[in-house]
């Protein structure tokens, strides 16, 4: 276990990061069985394997600060504190959904939790997380802005344009990799002459630190060490959170790019399981307690396909709301 | 007092900077430098670098920020060079700035304002001399406007900040130097209606931006012929104000659309369509177009004012179309 946060890990908050990570897994290996069954449509990325990466970075965020987040972004958002209801109804694609049923698996949003949306052009998210963090330094707030994205963005233009000018800028943002090793099915050292990303990010004159994705514990230490110096005006920083995707890319993967033992071998160190051996082995928490998060996930994730299934949809008369806005900005 | 566009321009900047702390000017060399058309000049000594902020040449990064900058609660003014170079930025602009009001169900919008310089007939060659308004009118979720009179360059910027979505203003380069009197008494303008610049009897010239000057001048030869155009400013090409152009066109019977872009997939080909679908039978004559010669637009001088829209194929068109009915 790192010590840079000084902390160490407590029953209570060993059991929070778990329940996050648990009710995170419950509801993606749900969703995946209701695409099966064509309750979802569209496209879905499961997030199964980096649970600890969203579990870890909400729990080191604040209220105020804002999300920029990715097409697989289920767990960002249930970690985040969006309703389970919500996303799955709006997985569903009903009115009640958290982007009212127009926005669907990559597109969730919630104003009042400051999720500015999963984005579904890969690295199109990095511009507007510059620009929510230039709008918090100029208005002098001491919130920061977090920006998830892949490391199939790094090979975008927008990325090198947005570090650079977050850095120019000593934008209060935290630049948050989730290096799952594959941009789809392109291997990273396949797409990239430096597959080292916190070197890409020093190149831009930013702190740069590569985070075991798996755990965490070490990914919320990792954010509050980082967060705390973003916020004291040290300018952006860059976190590689260096995990693994367990299912395919999309329900449309026969993943013919990688191997059935490199998957089982990630499985068998995935941050459920970590966490679980560690905690028991601390002593901080029981068999009991590991079945009590998980029945609470599961219903959970029930009683949130319910409320999706049992919800209305979107009459289509009110198909064009919502191209303009609505209220005076 | 006259007033040349660039600095009407520049005045309603440094108004809404004056009005709206929340406002701020970002682009590429609009502080040291003044602006590439000198709109910017003496706004970093008058309001600092955190409010007129230079930007390095990453048009998507900047223009993302501006909207992010937007969804952050400020009223940011993002000046592209010119629409060439927004072509770099097209990602934000349509998956993003256009979107995340509908696609967030209405919990987000995105006050944000986008000017950008656009059109040919400086002899820059094909990748500098672009007319892509038409295409972003193509976006829902986006506002179009184009001023083309000194009044409208003074009072849309106001406009534009006051609306709570995505606009983005076209200035013709040809009319940074255009000079003029402003009209007295003048606050405020809207985004969503067309003026009648010249009224007319016998046809309609449809037409915004620099081409409005050329119709214009079209129209004046055309009068000593005995045909009265009248001229119509779009001024907005999303929404597109179809009140003003059906009323327009039910009273002259005749339309001719004048646009600097491409007739091929083209805002000429959208407003022909609407007045098929909404005034054909008050039609004495097909609607006829004059637009841009469907070529990269080149530089010599000659072939450059071939290839684009001019008072005299403006008047021939008019002329075809009273005398054989036939279109232009």
């Amino acid at each position: 276990m790192s010590a840079a946060g000084g902390y160490a890990l407590s029953r209570e908050h060993g059991l929070e990061l778990l329940r996050q990570m648990l009710r995170i897994r419950a509801f993606e290996d749900r969703s995946y069985r209701l695409y099966g069954e064509t309750k979802i449509r569209g496209f879905l990325h499961l997030y199964n394997g980096e649970e600890a990466v969203a579990a870890g970075v909400m729990q080191a965020l604040r209220p105020a600060d804002a999300i920029v987040s990715t097409y697989r972004e289920h767990g960002h958002a249930l970690a985040r504190g969006i309703s389970m209801n919500a996303v799955m109804a709006e997985l569903f694609g009903k009115q009640t959904g958290c982007s009212r049923g127009r926005g669907g698996s990559m597109h969730l949003f919630d104003a009042a939790k400051r999720f500015y949306g999963g984005n579904a052009i890969v690295a199109g998210g990095l511009p507007i997380a510059v620009g929510l963090a230039l709008a918090q330094k100029l208005q002098h707030q001491s919130d920061l802005t977090a920006c998830f994205f892949g490391d199939g963005a790094v090979a975008e233009g927008e990325f090198h344009e947005s570090l650079n000018l977050a850095s120019l800028w000593k934008l209060p943002l935290l630049f948050i990799c989730e290096n799952n090793l594959y941009a789809m099915g392109t291997a990273l050292e396949r797409a990239q002459a430096e597959t080292d990303i916190t070197t890409k990010a020093r190149a831009y004159r930013m702190e740069a630190t590569a985070v075991d994705g798996m755990d965490a514990f070490a990914v919320e230490e990792a954010v509050a060490d980082a967060a705390r110096k973003i916020r004291n005006g040290a300018g952006p920083a860059l976190l590689e959170m260096r995990t693994y995707r367990f299912r395919a890319h999309s329900m449309f993967d026969p993943q013919l790019y990688r191997d059935k033992a490199e998957v089982e071998a990630w499985q068998k160190k995935g941050p459920i399981v970590s966490l679980t051996t560690r905690l028991k082995a601390l002593g901080l928490m029981t068999e009991e307690d590991y079945q009590r998060l998980e029945r609470e996930a599961e219903a959970e994730v029930e009683t949130a396909v319910g409320f999706a299934e049992s919800s209305p949809w979107e009459p289509v008369s009110e198909l064009a709301r919502f191209v303009y806005a609505e209220h005076i900005a | 007092m006259r007033i040349a566009y660039r600095d009407a321009v520049r005045e309603a900047i440094r108004d809404a900077l004056k009005a709206d702390p929340r406002v701020f000017l970002m682009g590429e060399d609009v502080g040291r430098y003044g602006g590439s058309y000198a709109v910017s000049k003496g706004l970093l000594e008058e309001f600092g670098p955190q409010r007129i902020r230079d930007t390095p040449l990453s048009e998507s990064a900047f223009v993302g920020a501006g909207i992010g900058a937007a969804l952050g609660g400020l009223r940011p003014i993002v000046e592209i060079m010119t629409v060439n170079f927004s072509l770099l930025a097209l990602d934000q602009i349509v998956n993003n700035a256009a979107t995340l009001s509908h696609m967030s169900g209405g919990q987000l919008s995105v006050p944000l304002v986008i000017r950008l310089a656009t059109g040919a007939g400086r002899q820059l060659g094909a990748q500098h001399s672009h007319s892509l308004e038409g295409w972003y009118a193509h976006i829902p979720g986006l506002r179009i406007a184009v001023p083309a009179t000194l009044d409208d360059a003074r009072r849309m910027l106001a406009a534009a900040l006051a609306s709570p979505d995505p606009v983005l203003l076209f200035e013709h380069l040809y009319l940074y130097n255009m000079e003029g009197e402003l009209t007295p008494g003048l606050e405020r303008v809207d985004l969503e209606h067309a003026a009648i610049r010249r009224a007319g009897r016998d046809v309609t010239l449809i037409t915004y931006g620099w081409s409005l000057y050329k119709c214009l001048a079209a129209a004046a030869t055309l009068a000593q012929e005995g045909i009265d155009a009248e001229v119509l400013d779009l001024r907005a090409l999303r929404p597109l104000d179809d009140a003003a152009i059906m009323a327009s066109v039910r009273r002259t019977r005749r339309a001719v659309i004048v646009d600097e872009g491409w007739r091929s997939g083209s805002l000429s080909a959208e407003v022909a369509t609407r007045i098929v679908e909404q005034a054909f039978y008050d039609l004495d004559a097909p609607v006829a177009r004059v637009c841009t010669a469907e070529v990269p637009v080149p530089y010599a001088k000659h072939l450059e004012a071939a290839a684009l829209p001019s008072p005299e194929t403006i008047a021939a068109a008019v002329r075809n179309l009273l005398t054989s009915g036939a279109g232009g």
